[in-house]
């Protein structure tokens, strides 16, 4: 059973064609890296499946739930998939504690005590228990953007979805950040990362898909893919990422 | 009957100082009301709703505050709406106030970076629970100087009341006046409490925009 | 309802409306030349000159700044000749209007002087200009742009706070509209008449600011005049 089907979904933002006719399946406890230039489409498909942006064609269906042109139950969808993005996105006025609590109390009806023992079990998962007093703006990058990752792991998502998390960090603090998504990966989570670490998506991924104008061009297991690329974007692409 | 200026004159300006004190609560509170409804219709409303008072407030603020407070004073009263002078007053300065304070909030709310709604709403936050927990939290934090800084307009904007006839400072150095004859004195004690009510709260303001960290202090 | 909407009475004396906002642009008119040139100077005071004037500038923004303008053209039409100096309504009205107007564009104008980098002067005096040609070639253009949407709203408050002047029957368009209200008994109509001839008048103008911006600021979209450009402007006007 697949944990994400995508089926042909078309995506426009105005008379621009950014998503043509993308298909995509994933499977439970699957880890799926996204790759491609910049403009390709892959954080827009990124952001499609939990409904940050609309469809104009086909379908998505993720954790039992499906999204169509006419949008769906993006509530409930959204409970079961969590989202990381590129600037972590953390509640500045709130401290760790609160800003990894707030979704369970306020979307789950968790009581706060029960709310606050998830939330130090995912803060050491991320290895940031003993920040949860602190500000978003006390915290370095990379310390932010895993406590972004325990913010959404407190909903106990299904799937997790990475949007290019690593992009803002400075090169010295993406490694904890990647250790992080890596022992996600170990756990079983199901995850799809669209990244520009193509070390990490060879090493991790168990799948890799190479997007190029607003298509899926190529994909295949990671490891064959980045050893014998198929068509000529995709080798002009990773070429320079080889040296 | 106060003949010259003397402390009994500045007791009468000071009485005066406390209406124009209260008119300027109740135009605040008032106005704060209709500003927080207008600012939030004027983010998440319906278009036409959004249409309707950006169109209203572009109105108001093309409008002399003085013709606002006389239209809306002879207005209530064509309608068949007679309040005593101070809610008719006061109604008349929260019309202003509604407009300028609903546009200074909506900035505020505008301020929040549009990542902040859509990570709650990756957390399947309802648009009202984002804007609760997540959106207008930050913005008040960022709203406080200007605010501030409004209710100085707000205190300074009572005394065109004076001018239908509301006895708040302005009004009561007006009076005072005619039974002294002294208007040198007596408007530089007017202007002297208006300072003394006014200058706190500049200054506060200033302050208070120094600090744009959303953060609590601690 | 008893009362019936009669505009006829109103409309009739029409032209002492139009000469009463004639009278508005020709009093605000002379206020903001008097004001702006207040306002370069307190502006270039504070900014360039000796630590004393900086402060004496000062204590004159927040006084203006701080006192309703109504008590401010009281004190200066009621007040004045107490120490001899006897002003007719409307030389008191312009001088009031102009010294509040001064206090706030001083402050305005300074932030513009502060919002230009240090190394954008230093790299023009590098290339050999003069301190003037540095102002004249690397600080104006961009000093305004940054303040226009303040100035250009404080200018139109400045318009509309002059409707002050009619509490000491200077001749302008407020006080007109009070003579024809006490002859026709027409209050509601004849103020939604004047409010209709403000409003006119405060859209014309900001069409021509919006023209203005877009000759000077050819370069990128001139920044959209409006009240509040910006919530931290918000204390940098007012009347």
């Amino acid at each position: 059973m697949s944990a994400l089907h995508i089926n042909e979904i078309q995506k426009y933002f105005g008379a621009l064609l950014v998503l043509d006719g993308v298909s995509l399946d994933i499977a439970q406890s699957e880890v799926v890296a996204v790759i491609g230039r910049s403009g390709s489409g892959k954080s827009t498909m990124l952001r499609c499946i939990n409904g940050l942006e609309k469809i104009q064609a086909g379908s998505i269906e993720v954790a039992g739930h499906r999204i169509g042109p006419q949008g769906g139950d993006l509530r409930s969808l959204r409970k079961e998939v969590g989202m990381v993005f590129q600037s972590y996105n953390l509640f500045p006025h709130l401290t760790v504690l609160e800003n990894v609590t707030l979704a369970p109390k306020v979307v789950k009806g968790v009581g706060r005590e029960e709310a606050e023992a998830i939330a130090h079990d995912v803060l050491r998962r991320v290895g940031l228990a003993e920040k949860s007093g602190a500000y978003s703006d006390e915290l370095s990058g990379g310390q932010q953007q895993r406590v972004a990752i325990a913010r959404s792991l407190a909903m106990q998502p299904k799937v997790m979805l990475f949007d290019e998390v690593t992009s803002a960090l400075d090169p010295e603090l993406t490694g904890e950040v990647l250790k992080t998504m890596e022992e996600l990966a170990d756990a079983g989570m199901t995850m799809v990362l669209v990244t520009h670490e193509m070390g990490f998506a060879r090493q991790v991924a168990d799948r890799t898909v190479f997007m190029h104008k607003g298509k899926v061009w190529e994909q295949g297991p990671s490891e064959e893919l980045f050893s014998y690329p198929q068509t000529p974007e995709l080798r002009n692409f990773i070429a320079p990422n080889l040296k | 009957m106060i003949r010259s200026f003397g402390w009994e004159s500045v007791e009468f300006l000071i009485r005066g100082a406390g209406w124009t004190l209260l008119l300027s609560f109740m135009t605040f509170v008032i106005g704060g009301c209709f500003a927080l409804i207008f600012a939030l219709l004027r983010t998440l409303g319906p278009k036409p709703v959004r249409l309707a008072i950006a169109g209203f407030i572009q109105l108001v603020q093309a409008t002399p505050l003085l013709i606002i407070v006389f239209l809306s004073f002879y207005g209530l009263s064509f309608v068949g709406l007679h309040f005593p002078p101070m809610v008719g007053a006061g109604l008349s300065l929260a019309v202003y106030t509604t407009v300028f304070l609903g546009d200074i909030w909506r900035g505020c709310i505008e301020a929040i970076p549009r990542q902040q709604w859509e990570a709650a709403d990756a957390l399947a936050l309802t648009r009202m629970q984002q804007l609760r927990y997540v959106i207008l939290p930050q913005a008040f934090k960022i709203s406080l100087g200007p605010t501030v800084g409004f209710m100085v307009q707000i205190v300074k904007n009572t005394s065109v009341v004076a001018l239908i006839g509301f006895v708040e400072l302005t009004r009561a150095g007006q009076l005072l006046n005619n039974m002294t004859f002294q208007p040198f004195h007596v408007f530089l004690t007017v202007a002297a409490i208006y300072f003394a009510i006014c200058y706190p709260m500049s200054f506060l303001s200033e302050r208070l925009k120094g600090n744009r960290h959303v953060r609590p202090a601690h | 309802m008893a009362y019936q909407m009669n505009f006829a009475p109103v409309m009739a004396l029409a032209p002492q409306l139009f000469e009463g906002a004639f009278n508005t642009l020709i009093l605000s008119g002379q206020s903001i030349v008097a004001g702006i040139a207040i306002g370069v100077v307190g502006a270039v005071g504070r900014t360039e000159g000796p630590r004393w004037l900086d402060r004496a500038i000062g204590a004159y923004v927040e006084l203006f700044r701080n006192t309703p303008l109504l008590v401010q053209l009281f004190l200066i039409f009621f007040g004045l000749p107490y120490i001899g100096l006897r002003l007719s309504a409307n030389a008191a009205a312009i001088i009031a209007v102009a010294l509040n107007l001064g206090a706030y564009s001083t402050e305005i104008l300074r932030a513009g002087l502060q919002a230009i980098p240090r190394t954008q002067i230093e790299a023009g005096l590098a290339l050999g200009m003069s301190r003037l040609q540095v102002v004249r070639y690397v600080v104006i253009v961009p000093a305004l742009r940054i303040i226009y949407p303040a100035l250009t709203g404080q200018l139109t408050l400045t318009l509309l706070g002059s409707s002050i002047a009619s509490a000491i029957s200077a001749t302008e368009l407020t006080a007109a509209g009070a003579r024809i209200e006490s002859t026709t008994f027409r209050s509601l109509e004849t103020f939604l008449c004047v409010a209709v001839i403000y409003i006119a008048m405060t859209f014309t103008f900001r069409f021509i600011y919006w023209l203005i911006g877009l000759l000077l600021f050819r370069r990128k979209a001139p920044p959209k005049p409006s009240l509040i450009a910006d919530i931290s402007e918000i204390s940098r006007v007012g009347v």
